[in-house]
């Protein structure tokens, strides 16, 4: 067999040399024009417009720095990435860490494995629907479902959404509740830790506890930092919850108006679209410096089995 | 919640259509010998389970209560049966929503087949043909996986109003023929990679070209990745509410989403009960996905034995 491959391998790479350049284009050709029609080129004319006043009604007027000179002083802003920054680094570190929890508790060989994945998993297919952001809406109201929960216990409850100080709040519980699809992850991760370590471990008489922070933490950190990365990039791209939730406006006092939110009604609520433009490229830059800082605090934490 | 998140999830579930179970290494063993340990632990993982699944079946059992009671009974003991509420709500809106399902489901259908036919023909010469500045343009794919919508959103709307494609479903499914969710095409890649290239080299000297071995050998065998790309677009597309919201703005377009949103505005006192019942019917198609999808998945285990 390994011959016959052998010998198919340099046929083919006598046939080809060329041949697989032609090939490989006809394949790719629609992503190369989905790449420069819906991807660059928009990427490009984005950063053009960023330096322009224009409503899509007159052509764009050239305008200099003037647009990230007002976001400077934008106090909207500020207060959007105020709220995205305290949505994303308080539910996020929280949403991993239950997922983890879960998936370290549910791999130890527990019965009905695949029940309770599927059960914890079900939220994240649901979380981003507009169903769920309108059953939100009312759970949390004066009269929903958590206060008559807590009348029940003889608690007065508030209006958790018309409350400035909570609504911000309830949409991290939204984003926590949603811990399934980093949990499915992980649990994939630690199906890939080979028992020998355990067994090992064992030997030694190493407790749960030390076998837990010895082992499995370690060798999941890789995993860790994934999830990380991919639910930070997401999680600043939060939309449709704040949106219904706030009924559009990003209220009460602005409470929940996420940068994306408000990119919205700069863009396609006041038709500005130079403003706009500027504030994606922010946004772009914003999550480039994270990502790019993760990647150098992961040399310092995650821990890579050379050996594998 | 967003899309990144549960193109997360697709990986694993794609691995573990090929690693099965956690065959090298034998299962570990319990570490819950005593039983009343194993009860607790379960008792707590169903008591958490039903906990975050109880504003969901208090939404489906609310939807069939008269509307005042809504906001009356936290319980989720089914007390009454309330039709009037899926039929009213069903025409509360300018239109039937059987429009609106309909709308959803040609962008669904449309997307689903961009993708399936775009992204697989792409991986195709990621993870079998060399070319020139191939490294580079998988590097380029990659990074367009994390590229947030938002940067390209402004001068796309541009370009599709220009086209005059607002107000239609074409700036919604076009993208998905020219393989802009290069996510899948990175799945389909890892896929592949694990098909055995004698495969195609057999048939390569039997004379096949590049789309015959494609279309005869390596699409049949990567029925499980093309399974989990549709079954998260279906997932995604009917979920999407930013560039419908975006795209489309005539109520007899709207999709699911907007017309769950249009709801809001339509009644000067909002009724809960109805929109209750329409949310109900919008998440069905993605619970009975969640259901099919997932035995799906576990029969590509089984069945393919790609390995």
């Amino acid at each position: 067999m390994s011959a016959i491959g052998e010998l198919g391998k340099l046929k083919t790479a006598k046939l080809d040399g060329k041949k697989q350049n032609k090939a490989a284009y006809l394949f790719l050709a629609p992503w190369f024009v989905g790449l420069a029609l819906i991807t660059i080129g928009p990427m490009i004319a984005s950063f053009g417009l960023s330096f322009t006043r224009y409503n899509l009604l007159s052509p764009p007027k050239w305008i200099g720095l003037q647009n990230y000179a007002r976001m400077w002083e934008d106090e909207r802003l500020h207060s959007a990435l105020q709220v995205t920054f305290t949505y994303v680094f308080v539910s996020l570190p929280l949403q991993l860490a239950v997922a983890l929890f879960l998936a370290i508790v549910l791999d130890r060989g527990l019965r009905g494995l695949a029940f309770y994945r599927s059960a914890f998993y079900l939220p994240s297919l649901l979380g981003a629907s507009v169903a769920i952001a309108i059953l939100w809406r009312q759970i949390f109201g004066v009269d929903g479902l958590v206060n008559q929960v807590l009348a029940v216990f003889g608690i007065q409850g508030q209006g958790w959404i018309s409350n400035p100080d909570t609504a911000l709040g309830t949409l991290m519980i939204l984003n926590v509740w949603t811990f399934g699809s980093p949990m499915v992850i992980f649990l994939a991760g630690l199906r890939q830790i080979p028992t020998m370590y355990y067994e090992a471990a064992d030997v030694d008489g190493a407790s749960r506890r030390q076998q837990l922070f010895r082992i499995t933490i370690p060798l999941l950190t890789p995993i860790i930092f994934f999830n990380a990365v991919l639910q930070l990039i997401g999680t600043f791209q939060s939309f449709t919850q704040a949106y219904i939730v706030s009924g559009g406006t990003g209220g009460p006092v602005d409470s929940t108006l996420f940068y994306t939110l408000y990119l919205y009604q700069q863009g396609f609520t006041n038709y500005n679209m130079g403003y706009a433009s500027a504030m994606a490229w922010l946004l772009l830059v914003i999550i480039g410096i994270l990502t790019v800082l993760m990647f150098w605090t992961s040399r310092f934490w995650v821990f890579y089995d050379d050996q594998d | 919640m967003t899309k990144i998140d549960d193109a997360a999830t697709a990986a694993p579930l794609a691995t573990e259509t090929i690693v099965t179970g956690r065959p090298p290494y034998a299962r570990r063993r319990s570490p819950f010998r005593r039983p009343v340990t194993s009860i607790v632990r379960h008792a707590l993982l169903i008591a958490l389970a039903l906990a975050m699944l109880y504003p969901v079946i208090w939404m489906v059992v609310s939807s069939l209560r008269p509307n005042d009671e809504i906001f009356r009974d936290p319980g989720i003991v089914p007390d009454s049966f309330e039709v009037s509420n899926y039929t009213d709500g069903w025409n509360a809106l300018a239109y039937p929503f059987n429009v609106y399902m309909w709308n959803s489901a040609l962008i669904v259908i449309g997307c689903i087949i961009g993708n399936l036919a775009s992204c697989s023909m792409a991986a195709y010469a990621f993870a079998r043909l060399s070319f020139n500045g191939k490294r580079f343009w998988f590097a380029v794919m990659l990074l367009s996986i994390m590229l947030p919508i938002h940067v390209i959103i402004v001068p796309q709307y541009v370009l599709f109003s220009q086209l005059g494609w607002v107000n239609t479903f074409l700036p919604l499914i076009v993208p998905k023929l020219l393989a802009t969710d290069a996510f899948f095409i990175f799945l389909m890649v890892q896929f592949i990679r694990g098909i055995p290239k004698e495969l195609d080299e057999a048939a390569r000297i039997d004379g096949a070209g590049h789309p015959r071995i494609f279309l005869q050998i390596i699409l049949p065998l990567m029925v499980p990745a093309l399974a989990t790309t549709a079954i998260f677009t279906f997932i995604w597309t009917w979920n999407d509410f930013f560039s419908q919201l975006i795209f489309l703005t005539k109520p007899e377009l709207y999709t699911v989403p907007l017309a769950l949103r249009s709801f809001e505005d339509a009644q000067s006192s909002t009724n809960y009960a109805q929109m209750f019942a329409m949310s109900v019917v919008s998440l069905i198609p993605i619970f009975l996905i969640f259901l099919f999808g997932q035995k799906f998945l576990i029969k590509g285990i089984a069945t393919t034995g790609i390995k």
